[in-house]
């Protein structure tokens, strides 16, 4: 008990893992089951929870957060689901080409930033695309434990809406399907204000999406705590700049392509993480001095806290300038 | 190892006492001669060989008569014992974590045998052998964190995580150092800590609110808080205040070695996997003045964090009277030498006491 210990290092604990199956649903998500190397059963999660795995690309390292979408009860294996990106940085198109069955990964273990309120009379899920997965893990939770749910699900076309049939074969009018393509919309004012008091409501989907629930949810007058929401931002590409890091006396170039956190931890710089979606807060770095205009993209920090210049969120944002100097 | 329990009480005639071993791993609080808040978290992931921090668990030679302490607790006041609606998966969480931790530290006392959902847990010390359903609760005798909180030393909180912040929405809390479950039940972390001087000035609850909301599966963490208590008294709660406040007026300098005692809380925090709630363990662990001086070092930096601690904290810990008698005894301890960083005993190069 003599030291202060800071949160733990880098992220949570990681698990080595081997790839058992690769089952493409559709023309744009495939699913990965895994199972651990050493043959131990996983830790069991709570639905909503996400784990982030680490890509061997080469000799860069690429680390992707990606909901759980398995029961939480069978721990024999992990599932995700991975919609392919072609415009983004490149993480889930190497899933997609690149990882076969019998590949070795690492997966973190489980951290949850999206629970169920278990407080809620009632719970009620409203999924865009690929948004779909945390609900999965949350509705076989809510399943066992005889919670009551229903789920409002939107996606591109009956191709592209992934697990769609099958959730609409197990759980018949619980489950609400809309397709883009049919110019089926949900109807939210009508969602929200035919339920029961003590309802939460859950949003996961694109931000416009995410945006526009919050947005009708508060307008009739949901308290903003029955009300959450998880968007994973990716990191988005931009130009290189440089940064100087203090406490390890380094100067790093950031590349169009990798993360202000990438290119700390590519320096060999030891930086905290958990989410890597400006969501936790984890990797929350203070600015000791800068010149130049900040891009801030993450949903942790404060408009004040954005504004001030004294934090960055470097799993998300970035810089354009001539000087950043980070207390790392 | 094994462990010799003993016969003792915590009431009445307090025949409480501890051996030479539990001096020896006493979780002594202080590092250096002085004292003063500190978000004072480590890993807990083992420690030291037969350290109170090497098992999950802690089990010593007090587990049977700390249990029967505490079943007579809540045979008196069943409010000790609450779980809102909402957290009996959490209770499932803290029984299986219990379990298995138990069974795998201990194997000597504390079985588990599972089958899917159909459990079997032995507990030999207190002669139990029940057969249950898993997430079944019409299977056990009492709720799931009664039934093991029930089996398990130290006090427990389990709070529920919402908002970016922890609710104490359920616990069993027989042991505790002057708060009450029944008055905190519900309140969040800032409200059940408003009575805590200069630490909110300090900022030390905003960061170690912080960190608690980002201990994560698989990494527990640690810390140790203190207090002293008169006579070897487990339930000192606001309940009983009427019963055990009285006792600090009992104090003489003849008595004061082995009625005084340092009380230390090892408190550990672990994130709970199937409602992401997270769980608060409170172990307390009493010393006897007589016994902490039977320690060299110990002795000596005794004397110098409590001469030395701010009168706010010698208030809120509730022995602001009582200290011109303890420096007077313990000053008889403290020959001004120097002492070793660290909180272990040291007895083999620590020098012993001189002529003070």
């Amino acid at each position: 008990m003599n030291t202060t210990t800071k949160p733990s290092g880098s992220g949570a604990q990681k698990m080595d893992v081997i790839v058992e199956a690769v089952t493409p649903l559709n023309d744009l998500v495939t699913r990965f089951d895994f199972k651990r190397a050493n043959g131990e059963d996983f830790p069991t999660f709570s639905g909503g929870a996400h784990t982030v795995i680490e890509m061997q690309d080469g000799d860069r390292v690429r680390l992707n957060p990606y909901s759980l979408m398995s029961d939480p009860v069978q721990t024999a294996s992990y599932s995700i689901s991975v919609r392919r990106d072609d415009e983004g940085r490149g993480g889930s198109l190497f899933m997609h080409n690149h990882v076969k069955v019998g590949d070795r990964m690492r997966l973190s273990t489980p951290v949850n930033l999206f629970c169920l309120d278990l407080r809620a009379k009632k719970h009620i899920f409203v999924a865009g695309g690929i948004g779909i997965t945390p609900f999965l893990g949350m509705i076989a939770q809510l399943e066992r434990t005889q919670g009551r749910w229903e789920l409002h699900y939107s996606g591109r076309s009956r191709a592209l809406a992934s697990y769609a049939e099958q959730l609409t074969r197990q759980h018949g009018s619980k489950v609400h399907i809309y397709f883009d393509d049919q110019s089926q919309t949900i109807d939210i004012d009508g969602l929200l204000s035919g339920q029961p008091l003590g309802s939460h409501l859950y949003v996961c989907g694109p931000a416009g999406m995410i945006s526009w629930v919050l947005g009708r949810a508060a307008d009739s007058a949901w308290p903003s705590d029955s009300v959450h929401s998880e968007e994973f931002l990716a990191p988005q590409s931009g130009e290189p700049f440089q940064v100087r890091l203090c406490q390890s006396d380094k100067t790093i170039e950031v590349g169009a392509h990798e993360s202000l956190l990438e290119a700390i931890e590519r320096a060999g710089v030891a930086a905290p993480y958990l989410c890597r979606g400006g969501a936790c807060g984890q990797c929350e770095t203070t600015v000791l001095e800068y010149d130049g205009e900040f891009q801030h993209r993450d949903h942790w920090l404060e408009d004040a806290e954005h504004a001030s210049g004294k934090k960055i969120m470097p799993c998300v944002s970035r810089f354009v300038g001539k000087t950043l100097v980070l207390d790392r | 190892m094994s462990i010799q329990f003993n016969k003792e009480t915590f009431r009445d005639d307090y025949s409480f006492h501890n051996s030479e071993r539990a001096i020896k791993r006493f979780p002594f609080p202080f590092h250096e001669d002085s004292y003063m808040y500190a978000v004072n978290m480590e890993q807990h992931q083992g420690g030291p060989k037969d350290s109170v921090y090497e098992m999950r668990f802690d089990v010593d030679e007090h587990y049977v008569a700390e249990m029967q302490d505490r079943a007579q607790v809540l045979a008196d006041d069943p409010l000790r014992c609450q779980s809102l609606p909402h957290m009996t998966l959490a209770g499932w969480d803290l029984l299986e974590l219990i379990m298995v931790s138990k069974s795998e530290d201990y194997p000597e006392f504390f079985e588990l045998q599972r089958d899917g959902l159909y459990w079997r847990w032995i507990n030999k010390p207190l002669g139990i052998d029940d057969s249950f359903t898993f997430l079944d609760e019409s299977t056990l005798p009492y709720g799931p964190m009664e039934y093991i909180c029930r089996q398990t030393q130290g006090d427990f909180c389990v709070l529920d995580q919402r908002d970016e912040m922890l609710w104490m929405d359920a616990g069993m809390v027989t042991t505790q150092a002057d708060w009450s479950l029944d008055f905190d039940i519900g309140m969040n972390f800032f409200e059940w800590h408003a009575p805590v001087p200069l630490a909110h000035e300090m900022g030390i609850f905003k960061r170690a609110l912080k960190f608690l909301l980002n201990i994560q599966q698989g990494t527990p963490a640690r810390r140790l808080n203190w207090t002293m208590t008169v006579n070897p008294l487990l339930d000192t709660s606001p309940e009983n205040y009427h019963k055990w406040g009285i006792q600090k007026t009992s104090l003489t300098p003849e008595n004061i070695g082995g009625k005084q005692f340092l009380r230390v809380e090892l408190q550990t925090f672990f994130r709970l996997p199937r409602s992401n709630a997270l769980v608060f363990p409170i172990r307390c662990y009493l010393i006897a003045f007589e016994d902490i001086v039977s320690v060299p070092k110990w002795g000596r930096r005794l004397h110098r964090v409590i001469r030395d601690l701010p009168v706010e904290l010698a208030t809120y810990k509730g022995f602001i009277d009582n200290r011109p008698m303890m420096l007077d005894y313990l000053s008889e301890y403290d020959d001004g030498l120097p002492t070793s960083p660290g909180v272990w005993p040291e007895l083999d190069t620590e020098p012993s006491l001189q002529a003070v």
